[in-house]
Parts: structure tokens; sequence; C-alpha cells
């Protein structure tokens, strides 16, 4: 039930109005980091403060949703802010990715594929991409206004001289619609093809640094690479040890003294869904 | 003091399942999106340019009426519902409520800067129908390949000056067409064809 | 193993559970009141309610309770309770000169208009642990002398700027009412109403560095101080309906008017200029520390050289605030092991190629 004392998704509807100007001009204008007058929430900067407001702006009780921290549900973040929206929006939430209508996430996409009509929230905690290279605002907004992008093509091209290979693994920068310079937040490089040409919306939020972006459904999203260093995902020799994947993204494990590992997906439902299928199919006839 | 038109009947979820269908709208540019339990509206405007105000105008945003909109009846009705001010100058408006017969129809709004391409203004364009006009090609983000828009009531001249606001992009206003309880947006990432 | 990291939500639920006996600690010992924290512990609320930019005593004490005493901690509750409160307008400002001082003092002159009053201040207590506190001693009260509370008590400001030695205070760019920066994005550059803002909220241990810093070299500004008065002063609201100015409260702030050389220029002739702090309660290292970083960020419209971290307006204003500051760098406490299997991933493909190089040179 709803918490009585708050407002309808906590924030009041003049903040939730400003919000959703924000994002509508953040899908006018795909990649653009838009300026929002972020608010002081009950949950800590850097806890998912952008992403919460994003959601409470878009929720209602017709959505159903499900919030991920490392592609798990049943992280102790995404169930911190699963139970603030069951408390304070009234809303029905799941762990099934299928069934949402809404999703709220910190670092990953989640493996099965997303569907028009869907609504994939992100939790940015840097949302300028070229900040770790440029870190004055005032230059950095420059540099976009500019299409100015040569300073990361140098840094990809910096690691290639030293490693012989783009070794950036996480927060791999995209260009949007072939014209914004985007950080697709710090999920891992494996997800970025996922946020080219996907059929749901994405909204990203940055609570702290106050900016909301965003790509609309189909929009072309590239990874930066260059022609003789093509971008490339992560590889795992093993497979998952609890449904056998061989696609998704594993996490690592330390399961004893002596260093051994076990390698499980990090989306915890789409581990779930294939083990469910897998029992069916041994009990079939 | 005239009776002023009811707004939302219960502003928090009215606003949200509204705004939600706004978003449909600008998420896939072209297709025309009717707006579920849309309030009655005020005369002159229509459901869709009603609940559009309602739902994102307020007092930071101050709104642009086209002459023909700008009678007492609507400007008591904004006043009251959003405390909005209403712009003299098209320059000074976030919002507008504009008709197509307005030449040129995008002239003189908010298009932002380079570096904060935000800082424009959103128009509403009343229009007869959404379905009954020349049948046009559109593309861009929100649309997978291509998309088809037959607006009615939107003269020939309206087209070369979209694709003008287009090649100001990031800048440039972004364009709702409503009509009865239904609207379509027009983001300025979208290029129509022909 | 794996269920290790499955019931997040009982976990939660215990921890909370935790956290709430640690706050009540050992039953024998009485509870806190929120009084006994107001009357008692009232620098601590003032500075929970300066940087929490709102002033309400009791909550403030509210938010150290709840807090155990952590001071950030209860600084961000009364934000995040501030920020659900409705807002009716904006009061006008307050106007320091009809201060009642408890205590008032200038290091740039002997005797000023209305005199140097000592106040209630640690300035000149030893500080040597005062044991008879711990056998709980009630202490007398204080001779009190008579306040005067008809007459304005002039700043010293006015004084020196009214024989044009003092620049007058940097008005604002126009009468427009200032951005609220609780409610708009910050832009650069920042107007001196935003930066005062910034500073106003910012933390004090953040503010007291830089300021130190620009004493030992880092964008000196050669201050003085004016004068800091600390005192009740009252807050007037002109009600749309009304019309006309009501008195709605009255607060305790604390001022500080720091002066500063100014060697001027081709067109200026040298001139003393301000920086400007200003602190809900009795707060004088806040007031202080934020008038001499308000000064150093004025570098830029003073065509001084601006070299030093204070000078620098984007480093100082991105970085003031606690809130943000606290719950960034704790975040880092929450699972990253997303990224950091990406980033084994790749150093153990780049160490193999490494090795296979050395391996095959060796051969």
């Amino acid at each position: 039930m709803p918490d009585g004392a708050y407002n309808y998704a906590y924030l009041d509807e003049q903040t939730k109005r400003m919000i959703r100007r924000a994002i509508l001009k953040a899908v006018a204008v795909p990649g653009y980091q838009v300026p929002f007058g972020g608010r002081e929430m009950p949950l800590p900067y850097g806890w998912g403060t952008g992403g919460i407001q994003v959601t409470a702006a878009i929720i209602g009780r017709d959505d159903t949703l499900k919030v991920i921290d490392q592609g798990a549900d049943d992280t102790t973040n995404a169930v911190s802010i699963r139970r603030f929206f069951a408390r304070v929006a009234d809303v029905a939430t799941t762990t099934r990715t299928e069934e949402a209508t809404v999703i709220q996430t910190r670092h990953r996409v989640p493996e099965t594929p997303l569907k028009e009509g869907q609504i994939l929230v992100f939790q940015v905690p840097i949302p300028e991409p070229l900040r770790m290279l440029e870190p004055r605002e005032t230059e950095t907004r420059t540099l976009h206004a500019l299409s100015e992008y040569g300073v990361m093509q140098v840094s990809l091209y910096e690691s290639i001289a030293r490693h012989g290979r783009i070794a950036k693994t996480y927060n791999y920068p995209v260009l949007v619609n072939g014209r914004y310079m985007m950080s697709p937040s710090p999920i891992p490089k494996f997800d970025n093809p996922k946020l080219d040409r996907n059929p749901a919306l994405q909204l990203y939020g940055a609570g702290r640094e106050k900016r909301i972006y965003a790509v609309p459904p189909y929009t072309p999203v590239k990874s930066l690479d260059f022609d003789d260093h093509p971008f490339e995902i992560e590889r795992w020799t093993e497979c998952c040890a609890l449904c056998g994947s061989r696609e998704s993204f594993l996490d690592e494990m330390i399961v004893d003294d002596e260093g051994k590992r076990l390698y499980v997906c990090s989306d915890t439902d789409y581990c779930q869904e294939r083990q469910g299928a897998q029992a069916q199919g041994k009990e079939a006839p | 003091m005239t009776d002023i038109a009811p707004g939302l009947a219960d502003p928090a979820h009215d606003s949200q399942r509204l705004f939600r269908a706004i978003l449909e709208a600008f998420s896939h540019p072209g297709r025309i999106v009717t707006l579920p339990e849309a309030p009655t509206g005020v005369v002159p405007l229509s459901h869709a340019a009603t609940a559009f105000v309602l739902t994102l105008v307020d007092r930071d945003t101050p709104l642009w009426l086209e002459p023909a909109f700008d009678v007492p009846a609507v400007r008591d009705f904004v006043r009251f519902h959003t405390g909005a001010r209403i712009a003299m100058r098209e320059a000074d408006a976030l919002f507008a409520v504009v008709t197509p017969g307005r030449t040129p129809l995008l002239d003189g709004f908010a298009i932002g800067t380079d570096p904060y391409p935000d800082r424009s203004a959103t128009l509403v364009i009343e229009v007869p129908t959404l379905t009954s006009g020349e049948t046009r090609t559109i593309r861009g983000p929100g649309i997978k390949t291509r998309a088809e828009i037959s607006i009615a009531g939107v003269p020939a001249s309206f087209w070369a000056e979209w694709a003008a606001n287009h090649a100001l992009f990031p800048c440039g206003v972004d364009v709702v067409f409503t009509s009865g309880a239904s609207l379509l947006a027009l983001p300025r990432s979208i290029v129509v064809e022909a | 193993m794996y269920v290790a990291v499955k019931g997040g939500e009982t976990a939660i639920e215990h921890s909370l559970e935790l956290l709430a006996d640690r706050r009540r600690g050992d039953r024998d010992v009485p509870e806190l009141s929120l009084r006994q924290i107001d009357e008692q512990l009232a620098l601590a609320v003032d500075r929970v309610m300066t940087e929490g930019s709102c002033y309400d005593r009791e909550l403030a004490a509210l938010a150290i309770k709840q807090a155990r005493g952590d001071l950030v901690e209860a600084i961000f509750l009364l934000r995040a309770y501030r920020t659900t409160l409705p807002r009716f307008g904006d009061t006008l400002p307050i106007d320091t000169a009809r201060m009642v001082a408890e205590r008032r003092i200038s290091s740039t002159f002997k005797d000023v208009p209305g005199g140097q009053v000592l106040g209630p201040t640690f300035d000149y207590t030893h500080r040597l642990l005062d044991f008879a506190l711990m056998a709980n001693g009630e202490h007398p009260a204080a001779p009190t002398a008579p306040v005067d509370t008809t007459n304005d008590l002039p700043r010293v400001g006015d004084i020196l700027e009214r024989e044009g030695m003092l620049e007058p205070p940097p008005s604002a760019e126009n009468d427009a009412p200032a951005q609220d920066i609780t409610r708009t994005p910050l832009t650069l550059p920042a107007s001196r109403p935003v930066r005062l803002q910034n500073l106003a909220r910012g933390d004090e241990g953040f503010l007291l560095a830089l300021a130190y810093s620009t004493q030992r070299g880092y964008g000196n500004n050669h201050p003085f101080v004016g004068e800091i008065r600390f005192g009740a002063v009252p807050v007037s609201f002109v009600p749309e309906e009304l019309g006309f100015a009501i008195e709605i409260a009255e607060i305790d702030v604390t001022e500080c008017d720091m002066v500063n050389q100014f060697a001027g220029s081709h067109d200026v002739p040298p001139q003393f200029t301000r920086g400007y702090g200003l602190a809900f309660g009795h707060a004088e290292r806040k007031a202080m520390s934020m008038a001499l970083v308000d000064r150093s960020l004025r570098a830029g419209e003073l065509s001084e050289n601006a070299t030093a971290p204070a000078q620098d307006e984007e480093f100082v204003l991105a970085h003031s605030d606690s809130v943000e500051a606290s719950g960034f760098v704790q975040h880092l406490k929450l699972p990253h092991y997303v990224d950091f299997q990406s980033e084994l991933v790749v150093v153990r493909t780049l160490r193999a190629e490494v090795e296979a190089r050395l391996q095959q040179a060796a051969e």
C-alpha cells in the first residue's frame, strides 16, 4: 500500500512535470544530456537517485516494475529500490523481464530481448562520456556542441598503442544516431550491442549530476572503434554452471579457499527461465 | 468571470497516464496516439491539446497562444489549472498552441543553442484530422525503417519549414499535431522525405 | 555459496533493526530528548540547519538523533525532507543591520559604532577538559547586559563604503529573483547569488580547507575581518492577498563581512573588496570560510589571475556539497562485480598476450 504521508511516487506533481518535460527533450535530441532540477531523494546520491527520479516521473498503477542491479533482482540495492516503489507508488513488481513495463537497472541490460512498449531506465553515475578526459563541464559542453570527439578517439587509440587492443571494458562510449557521444552508464561493453536499434525506449537518469538523456526505440547506437580494430565484446571459455548458457554475461565466483572458480549468469531472471525450461524438457515424455 | 472548465479529475494519476501516451508519441514519431480519458477540454482547444497543456505546462513554462486561442475562456483555464504565464512574444514561450494557418508556422520560437539545445519551444498544432491529409514518408529516431503520416490542413510551405528546422539539429522546435483526442509527435530529429 | 548473494530483502530488514537498536544504545541510559539536543548540542543543530538549508531546530535535532550524531547524515535527512515541502513564495531579504546582536566583533577598527561585543565564544577559552561537566554540575546563569533592541547596528562595511574605501556590495546581475539552486540545475559560469547559495549549503570542512589554502598562498586575497555578528533577525513575507510585508519569524544567523585588499587596475583606483558569509545559528568558522571562498571566486570578475583551487568556480561549486560527495564516495560499497568481471576478462587476456610475447622472445 502507498504511504499516505507522501505524494504518489514520492515526487510532487510540479517536480514530475519538470522531469517529464526533460524526458521529452531527451527523446527529441537522442543522446544529448538534458539538465534537470534533480531533487534530493531519500536514497543517497550515487545509489540510483537519477534512475529513481525518472522512474517516479513515468510510473503509474498500470505498470509492472522490475529492478535489477548487476543483472540480479535480489541484490540489496535492487531490493531497496523495488521496495521503495512498491511502498510509494502502489505498483506491481516482477522479476521477469518479459512481464515488466518499466525496468530500472544498474550496470546491465537484460539478456532477454526487450519489446516495443517497454522502458529501460538506467541509473547513471557520470553522464558525461568525456569527463575522465576533460573534467570541466564548460569544456565538454562545448565539445558536444561542436561534435568534437577527437579526444576520445585519441584515448582509444592510445589504448591500442599500449595494449594492442582497446582495453576499455565498461562504460564504453557510443555514438547515438551519428551525432551525440553518450555514456551507456557502466554497463559492460558486452551489453553495448543491445542498445543498438533496441525496440524499447531507453531513459538514462543521473541524479547527482542532474542530467537526463534518452535513446528512442530503433535508434542506431554505435560503439566507437577503428576500421582495423573493430569493437568486440567479452567472451568466456566457460558456460553458466546453473543453466549452461554460453551466450550470457557470466559472473565469476570464488567458491573455496584454493580459489576454485564457478561461473553463473549475471542475469538471474534469464538463468532461472532457462533452468525452468530445461527442467520441463526433462519431465516431458 | 466565466465558469472555468474542469481540469484533470485525478491529477496525479491522470497526468501520469496522459504523459505516458505523450511519451509514446514522442518515442514513435508519426504514430497516432489516442489519449486515455482526455479531459473535455476548453473551447476552442481540442481534447488532446487541453490534455497536453494540463500534463506539461505550469508556472515554470510560459505558454504562447495564437490569437485564435487567446480568448478569456482559455486564458482563465490555463491560469487556473496550470498557473502558467501567457507569453506576450513567441520567443519567450516554452510551449505554444497554434493553428496550421499561421505562416510561417515555426517562426519566432526558441530553438535552443548548440550547447543547450533543450532551451527550445514545443508547439502544439491543432489540425482538422491526423489521417486525411497528403501522405508523407518520415524517418529518424523512434522509427524502425520508415513511417507515413497524413496530417490534414497543413500548408505545403510547412514541410520546407520543417526541413529547415531539422537542419538546425540539435537545435530546433518539436511539434505535436493534435486533433480530437489524438495526437502525433514530430520531434526535431525527424526527416520528412516527401 | 551462490545462495549468499540472495536474500537481500531479509538482510536489509535485519540491518535496519540492528541500526535502530544501536541507535538507542544501552536501554539503562535515558533516551535523549529533542529539546536536550536543541539546547545542549545547539551548534550541531545550527550546522545541520545551515547545510540542510532548512531553519527548523526541532527537525534538525530529530535528524541528529536519528543519525546517531553523524552530522553529514543528519544534513541528508533534513534535505530529503525539505525537498518534499511545498513552496509558498520567497521571503524578503533579511536585514542584518536590524540584528539584535549577541556578539559582534570587528578586527579592522579598535572601536566601532555599536561597540565590540564579545558574547559567547570559544575564542578565549583554554581548551582544557572541564571535568566539572562530567559530574553533571549545574552552571549558574551568566550575567547578561541589557541588549539594545531599539537602534539599528550599523555594519562596519557600510561605514567604509561611504568613504569610498570599500566597494559597494557586488549587485546581482539584475533584479530578477535569485535562481533557487535546489530547483534548477547549476549552469556555469554561475551568478554570485548561485555561488553564495552553493557555499551556504557547502560542507564546512571543505570550505574551511579551501579558505585555509588561500591563506597559504593558493590564491591569496589579503583578508581582514570587517565584521562578524551573531544574533536574531526578523524574517518578513509579503502575502499576495495582503500586498504588504508581515513579520513571520525570527531566526538566528551569523554574518561575516571580509574586507580584502585590491590593488586596483588601470581604470579602478585601489580599493578594498568584499567577501561575504552567512550561516544559520552560530557558525563563525563556516561563515568566515564562506566569506574567504566567496572572495576567491570573484577573481575573474576582479581581473585577478585565477590559478588556485579556491579560485576555480567549477571545481569549488561541483565538489562543495557533502550530501552529493558522501553519496558518491560511499556508492563504491555497492556491488560492482559486473564491471570488475569485465576488467578481469580483459586483464587476463592482456597478461596472456604479454606472457606469450615474452615466451616467444625467450625461445
